[in-house]
């Protein structure tokens, strides 16, 4: 296997392998929180901060303590334990000492605790082997790919509130219609890298 | 088996470093000391910071009506933050009004103390109480609707005014799992201090009425905090007075009629009762005995949905057929309505049109 540059894994992240149009995860708060631009930003910033710190402390905790110990089969829990904790440290800290991020993004970050794309971001360091500067470009570029995501769709939305659509396609029908879409248009990205 | 040692360790050290992190984190980024409370630029607090207002108030013996228990999603807890309290949150938006968010109006279940805050609240809530207080009478008025009467423990008293509403708790039981707060009206004179009477409309999967017509037994003690509440008799007026109620609408009306006859109170009184059939209609011989001594009261239950088995003799068809019959003139009247949403909007029209004016049609609305 050629080791992929970090900064090519970062830009694969956003464009070919886009965690929600290449693997559809994170969707729930991708849905919900998709109304309008500003929000969008605001979670997409919101994950792109926590999945990078996460990446970090889960990188160092499966090479320096898991690995060692020989209890790699053990990552699902101690990654999900140690995400939750690190959003609720971040929220206590965020609200005390930063209270203007507080009310933009403070919010959100009880909804990150249980968004997919983070544990999803953990486990594929591990499952392709990236190194420690890998796994940062991983991490950002899939947090800002996300962002892309979300803010495109939220996008779309706003302009949707003008359309009539089907009775029955109101609300998540359209949204996974319209997700669907714009996976198929990112394929047209997947000649630039691959990396999985 | 050196494995699951192992493993079992590692586990427990990972969360335990983690939950010692989260423990310090609380004690230290989550410790906002004490904090300065005033409130109506009167009386001065010190309260632990860092949780809501709401908390922080009932902590100190501050009852603000709340009716979802602190989640942001009833609306009630509305409070006047003068100073502190930070910007108002987006859960907060959708339940204030422009006017409310330039008067600085906040839900205090939303906003946190952690500065040095300032706080305005109408005078009355000071009055309100927390009561531990015993089911007396639990009795059937129809298939739907109890009556509960309770009584204050010995030495403790509540102060109200006719027509105003207390909070009872739906703790938990079986099918709920969480503890709710629910308004009702006081059916009971405001002169009967010690106890409480209240009737209870049965909702299918309501969770304090499915407690209360359920679960709720004689002897049993329940958790009731007041009152509250705008709506109330006015004491000062010598109108003349129209009530309108349908269902357990009935209560506050009760309250109101209850002193009326406890002071003496020489004002003509009409009250007009909505129901559906006649086995809707309830304390009909207590309503009697209304009329005899009062001083010019009289009862007219008007029932919407009665056939030729009901031999019914009295009026029909909606509340607002008696009225358009019994109300000839609207000099010197004044309304008190107490009913669902939609009845309190055509009673308020039928009135007004009959030219009662808008600040003398005094509602509580219920959903």
């Amino acid at each position: 296997m050629i080791e992929l540059n970090p900064f090519v894994i970062f830009f694969a992240a956003i464009f070919t392998n886009n965690m929600i149009f290449s693997n559809f995860l994170g969707m729930c708060s991708y849905i919900a929180v998709s109304r309008e631009i500003p929000t969008s930003l605001g979670l997409g910033q919101a994950v792109t901060f926590v999945l990078t710190c996460t990446t970090i402390i889960n990188y160092l905790i499966y090479h320096y303590i898991l690995l060692p110990l020989g209890l790699d089969y053990l990552r699902f829990i101690v990654f999900i334990v140690s995400i939750a904790a690190f959003v609720q440290l971040l929220e206590m800290f965020v609200e005390r000492y930063l209270p203007n991020l507080y009310y933009a993004l403070g919010i959100f970050l009880p909804l990150i605790t249980v968004n997919c794309a983070i544990l999803g971001v953990s486990l594929f360091m591990i499952i392709r082997d990236y190194n420690f500067l890998q796994s940062i470009g991983f991490s950002i570029g899939s947090g800002i790919g996300w962002t892309l995501a979300i803010v495109a769709l939220a996008g779309i939305r706003q302009k949707l509130k003008k359309a009539s659509i089907p009775k029955g396609l109101e609300g998540p029908g359209i949204t996974l219609i319209i997700t669907g879409l714009m996976a198929l248009a990112f394929i047209g990205f997947s000649g630039i890298v691959q990396i999985q | 088996m050196n494995e699951i040692i192992i493993t079992t360790i590692s586990i427990t050290g990972i969360s335990a470093i983690f939950a010692f992190l989260l423990t310090l984190a609380d004690r230290t980024i989550g410790n906002y000391g004490e904090i300065e409370l005033n409130i109506n630029d009167d009386k001065d607090y010190i309260v632990q910071g860092g949780s809501s207002l709401l908390s922080t108030l009932i902590d100190e013996k501050i009852f603000i009506p709340s009716a979802c228990g602190g989640k942001g999603t009833c609306g009630y807890c509305k409070v006047k933050v003068l100073e502190g309290g930070g910007p108002v949150l987006p859960t907060e938006i959708p339940f204030l009004t422009e006017e409310e968010l330039n008067n600085h109006v906040r839900l205090s279940c939303q906003c946190k103390v952690k500065d040095k805050i300032k706080i305005e609240i109408p005078e009355e809530l000071f009055n309100v109480k927390e009561y531990f207080a015993e089911v007396e009478v639990l009795e059937d008025m129809t298939s739907v609707i109890k009556r509960v009467r309770v009584r204050l423990p010995e030495g403790e008293e509540i102060k109200f005014k006719p027509g105003q509403f207390i909070q009872l708790k739906a703790p938990l039981y079986e099918g709920n799992d969480e503890e709710v707060y629910r308004a009702y009206s006081i059916a009971s004179a405001a002169g009967d201090k010690n106890n409480i009477e209240l009737f209870i409309g049965y909702v299918p999967g309501g969770k304090c009425t499915t407690y209360v017509h359920k679960h709720l037994k004689v002897g049993d003690t329940v958790q009731i905090n007041g009152p509250y509440g705008d709506f109330y008799f006015d004491d000062e007026s010598n109108r003349e007075v129209i009530l309108v109620a349908a269902g357990t609408g009935i209560a506050p009306i009760l309250s109101i009629l209850k002193h009326m006859r406890e002071k003496n109170i020489n004002r003509k009184a009409r009250f007009y009762f909505g129901a559906k059939t006649p086995d809707d209609l309830f304390l009909l011989d207590y309503f009697k005995e209304l009329e005899e001594e009062l001083y010019d009261f009289k009862f007219i239950p008007t029932l919407s949905r009665v056939t030729e088995e009901h031999n019914w003799t009295g009026e029909t068809g909606r509340v607002n057929n008696a009225i358009d019959k019994y109300l000839t003139d609207s000099e010197n009247k004044e309304a008190y309505l107490c009913g669902n949403e939609k009845m309190i909007a055509t009673m308020v029209e039928a009135l007004m049109d009959k030219g009662i004016p808008e600040e003398l049609i005094y509602f509580d609305k219920f959903d």
